[in-house]
């Protein structure tokens, strides 16, 4: 096998990296591919309550890189998909503790393994950040519609070209119709006029992702999330279907009851 | 009361996202164009250079600077000129 790795990256903090590789592996491994999330925030390491698999861990990425133990024992399994695994980051450690190096090999082995890795880098533009992208073949650029979220994506687009990862993609998160219909939000043109990049999904703003974030269960398990709903549709443009990105007016309250009643698909 | 009506009809609009976009656009002109100044020392040289070819100029007094206005940026270079050479036939 020779897997895909995939980095979420942003710049930013709190704009919904780790909310965003948590749905898009388990959407991933909903279609049937094997997939790895591997978290580098070292010491602050949060993929694991996200995805609810905090009480499992026994070894880390650390662990592994210092060969303190195998890949497969860091590894845990997800609770509903058996192809679904994570490798959690250290908690008590720093972020010097692993190289770009070993990343690299890191990396290298999961391909074997799975046919996605998908890499959840921290906030910043360090060393976690240097580690994340490493042995990542394409990055995910996470931003927010909002000045500061945007001015640190372009600046993120910028580092990953200068590390050869010349075909960022952009989710644009947390969108809010209402406040782009009235003028009060950046829309996705504006976004992508600025950082020209191309866009792999929009996920709209959505109270599930607090209620799924609070159970531990990833939003695209469930029906009823908007936001799941637009990671879905995101992991299949990823495995290469044409899926038409999200668009705002399906989050208008017309359309959500016609499509309650059937009415629209 | 007319907080009750514009919580209602939804708010008006203030127009912020054009203030934002602005904003990003100037503030991503400056973020990009961080240019150190060896970077400008190497034009420098470069520039002396060549121009040294076609004409005698003061290369003390040379300035080469990025400047920001408002929405553009230019390369501006001030290049006094000692005087010129005699004409090469071109």
């Amino acid at each position: 096998m020779n897997g895909k790795v995939l980095v979420v990256t942003s710049g930013k903090g709190g704009v919904g990296k780790t909310t965003t590789s948590a749905n898009l592996g388990t959407a991933l491994a909903m279609m049937d591919k094997k997939v790895v999330l591997v978290d580098t925030d070292i010491g602050l390491r949060n993929l694991d309550v996200v995805m609810g698999l905090e009480n499992r861990i026994v070894f880390d990425i650390v662990d592994v890189v210092n060969a303190n133990c195998r890949l497969k024992q860091a590894l845990i399994k997800d609770k509903r998909f058996e192809r679904l695994c994570l490798l959690p980051a250290a908690q008590t450690k720093e972020k010097s503790a692993v190289t770009p190096h070993q990343m690299k090999n890191l990396t290298n082995e999961l391909r074997e393994e799975f046919d996605y890795i998908l890499v959840d880098c921290p906030a910043g533009i360090e060393q976690g950040f240097k580690n994340a992208i490493a042995g990542a073949d394409t990055a995910i650029v996470v931003a927010t519609p909002e000045v500061s979220s945007v001015r640190d994506a372009d600046r993120i687009v910028g580092l990953l070209e200068a590390a050869g990862l010349t075909d960022s993609q952009l989710i644009i998160n947390r969108i809010r119709a209402k406040m782009v219909k009235r003028g009060d939000m950046m829309d996705i043109g504006d976004i992508i006029d600025i950082l020209s990049i191309d866009l792999l999904g929009v996920v709209p703003e959505d109270e599930s992702i607090v209620i799924s974030t609070n159970r531990g269960e990833p939003a695209v398990l469930g029906n009823a999330s908007r936001a799941g709903e637009a990671y879905r549709r995101i992991a299949r443009r990823i495995i290469g279907e044409e899926v038409p990105v999200y668009s705002l007016d399906e989050s208008s309250i017309m359309t959500r009851f016609k499509r309650m009643l059937k009415l629209a698909r | 009361m007319l907080d009750i009506f514009t919580r209602l009809f939804g708010r008006e609009s203030t127009g912020s996202k054009d203030v934002a976009r602005e904003r990003l656009r100037l503030v991503l002109i400056h973020d990009r164009s961080v240019v150190s100044p060896e970077l400008i020392n190497a034009l420098k040289a470069d520039l002396i250079q060549v121009i040294q070819q076609y004409m005698d100029i003061d290369v003390e007094s040379l300035l080469v600077n990025l400047e920001n206005e408002d929405d553009s940026m230019a390369l501006i270079a001030n290049i006094p000129i000692k005087s010129l050479k005699r004409a090469v036939s071109i």
